[in-house]
């Protein structure tokens, strides 16, 4: 055990000298549930975290490739983690968001890492925290975190991010419902991608029509870019550089902050699975199983 | 495992690739692939950045000796001697040995059935468990069939 933590302050010591293979193997060891001390990020330079999500198939992948651009262009240091989910029978997963981000591959100052959603018994959450604080204090100055967006468990991943962007598409008005998950409330701009393609405009208009009838008048702005042609990304850029989130915004995001970690810390007690027997046998309640679990 | 799949050079067909990653997905590992068109150079970033345990490379352009002793090397030459290598394609017979030599692990060529690829990584995989590491740093022999 010494041994192993020894290991990990070497690779770690290697990967803020700037090692990205010694980065890399530390993103794995986090991702496999190890804890990595990780010095506090004591300089003034924070990190701007971006967090993309939108149904399947909207162009979340296309877009990050542009922002990744965009970023590299102002001679910034990009890193991605592009988060799919695995398969709950045969934990094998597929990840493929990097052939679409055509900008990926390209150089040093960009560092792309696909996440799947398996091995963290308490989701991914908990682990993508020490994860984006491990790349901030290696360097990387602007980090993307890409999600597919439909659920509860997916807004607790892009509640960790500074700024959130949802993407939809034509002929889909996923956003409207997802109103009913809570997503719309965490993002602090909308984006409709795909605007070559007839419907986008349309369904721009219904999403800004359901907006208005929220009392808040500081509900997100509503963007038409087109991901494939790059049209409109300069203007995301500009409107997310400078969006204000309110503050009730801000709660929101800490409030599922809060909800990642307490899900994790009850998720990976040793005593999870005996406390589950316990309440299955009758011999506690679930009041006792939590009180027990969150010791 | 983690699988690395990736098309090396100018080669512009990858439904063979993109069979092969699902029927490595259904299988339990977790597959990044990663498009057409990919140089030696960024294949071996795309390893690094992912913390890959094999790389799985598919050539159908006849380029696969200039292409493949690349990666290799690449590999060997940023601390990643530990990845597996295996490869599908169009490899003729006469050029099995050489990639051999260069720390290929397996040819999987055309009539391949996946249940067989997926019988590799699970020796593989328990190759490199028990420590017999089969990485394109370790020349101990070994190979499929």
């Amino acid at each position: 055990m010494a041994l192993e933590l020894t290991g990990n302050k070497e690779l770690l010591g290697s990967a803020l000298r700037g090692s990205r293979r010694d980065l890399s193997r530390l993103l794995s060891l986090i991702e496999k549930g190890e804890d990595v001390a990780i010095p506090e990020n004591t300089s003034t330079k924070k990190s701007m975290i971006l967090g993309i999500t939108g149904p399947p198939g909207v162009g979340k992948s296309t877009l990050v490739g542009r922002i990744i651009s965009y970023w590299k262009k102002e001679g910034k240091r990009v890193a991605v983690l592009a988060i799919d989910p695995s398969s709950p029978r045969t934990g094998g997963a597929l990840l493929g968001d990097r052939v679409r981000m055509d900008s990926a591959d390209s150089g040093d100052h960009v560092f792309v890492r696909s996440l799947s959603t398996r091995g963290n018994p308490g989701g991914i959450s908990a682990s993508l925290m020490s994860m984006v604080k491990l790349l901030e204090s290696c360097g990387w100055e602007n980090i993307i975190i890409e999600t597919v967006g439909s659920g509860q468990s997916e807004i607790k991943i892009v509640a960790f991010a500074d700024k959130i962007i949802l993407v939809d598409g034509p002929d889909r008005g996923d956003i409207i419902q997802a109103e009913k998950a809570g997503i719309i409330e965490l993002a602090d701009l909308i984006v409709v991608n795909k605007s070559d393609t007839p419907g986008a405009l349309k369904v721009a208009e219904t999403i800004k029509s359901a907006l208005s009838f929220s009392n808040e008048n500081d509900s997100p702005q509503v963007l038409l870019v087109s991901a494939e042609r790059n049209t409109g990304v300069d203007e995301m850029m500009e409107l997310i550089r400078y969006s204000k989130s309110p503050i009730w915004r801000d709660r929101i995001k800490i409030r599922e902050r809060l909800l990642s970690l307490w899900d994790y810390r009850l998720l990976s007690s040793p005593q999870l699975n005996q406390v589950i027997e316990d309440i299955e046998t009758g011999s506690i309640s679930l009041e006792d199983g939590l009180d027990i679990l969150s010791r | 495992m983690k699988i690395v799949m990736a098309k090396p050079g100018l080669d512009g067909h990858d439904r063979g690739a993109k069979v092969i990653a699902r029927a490595l997905r259904d299988g339990g590992h977790e597959v990044v692939y990663t498009g057409l068109r990919r140089t030696p150079e960024e294949i071996s970033r795309i390893v690094m950045d992912e913390d890959a345990d094999a790389l799985g490379l598919s050539t159908l352009s006849g380029a696969h000796d200039v292409l493949i002793p690349r990666i290799c090397a690449l590999l060997r030459d940023s601390g990643m001697g530990h990845v597996m290598v295996f490869l599908g394609g169009i490899i003729p017979k006469r050029d099995h040995e050489k990639m051999f030599s260069e720390g290929v692990r397996a040819i999987f060529g055309p009539g391949s059935r996946t249940e067989e690829i997926l019988m590799f990584l699970e020796d593989a995989s328990s190759r490199i468990g028990s420590n017999m590491p089969i990485g394109v740093l370790n020349d101990d022999g070994w190979r499929w069939n």
